[in-house]
């Protein structure tokens, strides 16, 4: 047997394989007979929508939850333990969340041995902690030091200190779950080095996403989960999108975005109209408008100021300058409430810390803009119009779910990305603006927004959407604007038969056009 | 994970609806066992624990601080917290007291004492809501500041009125049942009729829950923790009336020290959360009617006193350790 002949056996013994894992919570089956196997050095892609039980399978890996007997994980070929997380990182399982749980006062090196510090005399040995974080830090090519505070850092250096410390407790298997959601774009591509590097250093990585381009550029194979259940993997070689995204849902996605694009009509009405907006910090002089029945892209890097645009028209921060007018008079707007009043909806990027009631009902979180308007003499709740409405919703949206009044936590991603719409949708907005409005949402429930936001525009709606997904803008909008640095860098239009062009939009993002 | 009927609301609909009733009775009931368990115990050590007698008793004792800890469920269901509403309660009772003495008008030093409280509330809820300091300042600053009022108001003396034209309130009762019992029940009502039945109430558990989000949603928050500050503080002043009503007299340095601690403890007793959001006024009764049960019981038993604070420090904690770990247990459902 040659040396490298050895050298590829040695890559395809399975590094670990989960054999037959099932979990119950109750009378609920989270997870059905999964099996997978993971090689050492290989990146293999975990896929499946929200709720399909990707999210759970990693808690049975990193020892959050026990498998029902039966269930199995070999690492190296021999059983492990199950069901605690201690044994799972000493044997070289470590997992990136996606809401990174890094402590911001604390240094890069602390971060990284933050509770496995090493120690001198049982004091923590600071020279030796910082020597060794700089090791770890070279070895996956980055720029910062090992002594830069994590508050210092953007999202994607934290990522890569999160990855630091999983290679400090010699990881071997890394799961990463959607990496690249709050990334940039060139913060995505050195991710990608860095993954590159882990894989040739023989690392394993279990990588979910949503995102079928990143899949694509790196995936070795992908697995495929569905309801609870593994649906297959697929090599490489054989990986197709519709191939893919049919064994995702289980169903054709052919109509995935709408075809047509509503021509840009000079005739049509300014529902919107912002002059001169901003806030002192970082936007500078944002003038637009906005068309009723219109969908216009907000598009940009991350950081250029789109969020917070769509915040100072919605009254959530204050502006230093600017005016606003709604159906051609101006509106003065200094607050949520006044925003909602005049008619204009705000979808937040952040679902669960700046949208939802978690611990309310779905009923509660559908009505609460307009538990006012519904209520009865005296301030009394009518709880009949709050069910009505969640009932409406329900049906309209394709909320999946047993009940509107189970909690608004216990839905997967999509369904509370519609609870949220469905609350505005409530208020009976004539300018609607969405940020991120498919951001952690899989596949199946994206279409069905897509959609939604077509025929909200079909309505005479005027809908705003902020989104970093080209794909999405492209096959959204009818028309782009494009930020950056805080200031409206461009417009994007589809000419006749011409659709909106994806390297325009990035040219005027990156600052690539000049004039 | 949910059942894949698309947009669809099945018979199941009320079947999780009474499932979800039961367990928010059964997170609400959930130190109930624990009251049973110490009854039954006092009982057993001695008999005189559950006779009516006692119980009136108990009941009684426990009516003051049920109504300072309805208020406080209010701020706690927030994500606040009021640490002046013993001060509050001193203050309002001498100003009870004193109006009561003004001839033919006595009977003014109850809504008096009321206004005062609400009055006092509204001041830390103006200091929350619009000045934006944080609650745990805010009160700590009034406990301080409005006992020094309190003492002001009588020049540091007791004040009496062994003619209190209130005082039914304190000693009286309807068909045997005490005003002080069917006052504090009265307000646990009220509360639980604001808390879950007004949209006022729906806003609390939400500002509670995710203020940010509450903001966005186009509430008021400020108005929301403006009340609950309010309402606190005027239960305060209840409570103060009533303690005087009680006692014939007020003292502005000795009465209400530490009401504060046994109200938030009745609160967290009762298993609403301390980060706002969760939480209910039934449970607050019976966290109130277990730190009355626990100090009467113990008398009874012939604890001394000092062993009493131990001890009731001791079941707090564990009582609540107790409660932490069921929800976890049952969060896994």
């Amino acid at each position: 047997m040659t040396a490298a002949a050895a050298q590829t056996d040695m890559a395809r013994q399975p590094v670990l394989e989960m054999r037959h894992i099932s979990k119950t919570f109750g009378a609920i089956r989270a997870l059905q007979d999964v099996s997978l196997t993971v090689h050492a050095g290989e990146l293999h892609a975990l896929m499946g929508e929200n709720g399909a039980g990707k999210s759970t399978l990693m808690k049975v890996l990193s020892g959050a939850y026990r498998p029902d007997p039966g269930g199995e994980i070999l690492i190296d070929g021999a059983p492990s333990v199950t069901g605690n997380p201690i044994k799972a990182r000493a044997q070289g399982i470590a997992v990136i969340y996606q809401e990174l749980s890094l402590a911001p006062n604390l240094t890069v090196a602390q971060n990284i041995f933050l509770g496995n510090e090493p120690r001198r005399f049982g004091v923590v040995d600071r020279d030796q902690c910082n020597r060794r974080a700089n090791e770890i830090i070279a070895r996956l090519g980055v720029s910062f030091s090992a002594r830069a505070l994590v508050s210092s850092l953007s999202l994607g250096e934290r990522q890569l200190v999160e990855i630091a410390r999983a290679l400090s407790t010699n990881a071997r298997i890394i799961v990463m779950d959607e990496p690249t959601t709050s990334l940039t774009s060139r913060e995505t591509d050195r991710l990608f080095e860095v993954i590159a590097t882990l894989k040739s250093q023989g690392i394993a990585i279990i990588y979910i996403s949503h995102r079928m381009e990143e899949v694509y550029q790196l995936a070795d194979r992908v697995s495929v989960l569905r309801d609870s259940g593994y649906v297959g993997t697929l090599e490489r070689a054989d990986l197709s999108a519709s191939r893919l995204v049919s064994m995702m849902v289980g169903r054709d996605l052919s109509a995935f975005y709408k075809k047509d694009h509503r021509p840009p009509d000079a005739k049509r009405a300014v529902a919107l109209s912002v002059r001169g907006m901003s806030d002192g910090k970082l936007l500078k002089d944002c003038s637009f408008d906005l068309h009723k029945g219109e969908v216009l892209a907000l598009a940009g890097l991350v950081g250029s100021g789109r969020t917070e645009l769509a915040r100072l028209i919605f009254g959530a921060d204050r502006h230093t300058s600017g005016t606003l007018e709604l159906d051609g008079k101006p509106v003065a707007i200094g607050s949520p409430r006044e925003a909602l009043d005049a008619g204009i909806a705000y979808l937040t990027e952040d679902r669960k810390e700046l949208g939802l009631f978690l611990d309310m009902s779905i009923s509660d979180n559908i009505s609460m803009g307009v538990l006012a308007r519904d209520a009865r003499a005296g301030g009394f709740r009518d709880f009949t119009a709050a069910e009505k409405r969640a009932a409406k919703s329900v049906s309209d949206l394709s909320i999946r779910t047993s009940s509107v009044a189970a909690n608004a936590g216990s839905l997967s991603g999509g369904n509370q990305q519609k609870v949220l719409l469905a609350r505005l949708l409530e208020t009976d907005p004539r300018v609607l603006i969405l940020d991120e409005p498919t951001r952690g949402v899989d596949v199946g429930a994206k279409s069905e927004i897509y959609r939604l936001i077509d025929n909200l525009a079909n309505r005479g709606i005027a809908i705003l959407m902020i989104s970093s997904e080209l794909p999405e803008v492209i096959g959204v909008a009818d028309r782009v604007l494009v930020m950056r640095d805080g200031a409206i860098s461009g417009e994007v239009t589809a000419s006749e038969g011409e659709p909106l062009s994806q390297e325009k939009i990035m040219e005027l993002a990156t600052g690539a056009a000049k004039g | 994970m949910t059942d894949r009927a698309t947009g669809t609301i099945g018979t199941s609909d009320q079947a999780v609806a009474r499932s979800r009733r039961l367990r928010t009775a059964f997170a609400a009931l959930g130190m109930l066992p624990v009251l049973v368990l110490l009854a039954a115990g006092f009982q057993f050590i001695n008999p005189r624990f559950l006779t009516e007698t006692n119980l009136l008793i108990v009941t009684q004792q426990s009516s003051i601080n049920i109504v300072l800890a309805a208020g406080m469920t209010f701020v706690i269901l927030t994500g606040g917290i009021d640490l002046s509403v013993g001060s509050i309660l001193a203050a309002s009772a001498m100003v009870a007291v004193m109006v009561s003495l003004i001839p033919d008008w006595g009977m003014l030093g109850v809504p008096a004492a009321i206004l005062v409280g609400l009055g006092f509330g509204l001041i830390n809820g103006l200091l929350v809501a619009y000045i934006k300091l944080p609650p745990f300042i805010v009160t700590l600053g009034s406990l301080t500041a409005v006992r020094g009022v309190a003492r002001l108001l009588g020049q540091d003396t007791t004040v009496f009125n062994s003619d209190l034209p209130f005082d039914f309130i304190g000693n009286g009762s309807l068909f045997g049942i005490p005003w002080l019992v069917i006052i504090a029940l009265t307000v646990v009502v009220l509360s639980w009729l604001v808390l879950k039945r007004t949209v006022l109430g729906t806003w609390i558990y939400a500002v509670g829950g995710n203020a940010e989000a509450a903001r966005l949603t186009g509430i008021k928050v400020p108005l929301v923790l403006l009340f609950v500050y309010g309402v606190s503080g005027l239960l305060a002043g209840l409570g103060g009336a009533m303690s005087a009503a009680r006692l014939y007299a007020a003292n502005g340095l000795q009465l209400g020290q530490s009401y504060e601690l046994d109200a938030i403890a009745a609160v967290i007793l009762g298993g609403t959360s301390f980060v706002g959001g969760v939480g209910s006024i039934w449970g607050t009764l019976i966290g109130g009617l277990i730190i009355a049960v626990l100090s009467n019981g113990l008398i009874l038993a012939g604890v001394s006193d000092i062993w009493q604070y131990i001890i009731k420090g001791l079941v707090i904690i564990v009582a609540v350790a107790l409660d932490r770990y069921r929800l976890q247990a049952g969060a896994r459902t």
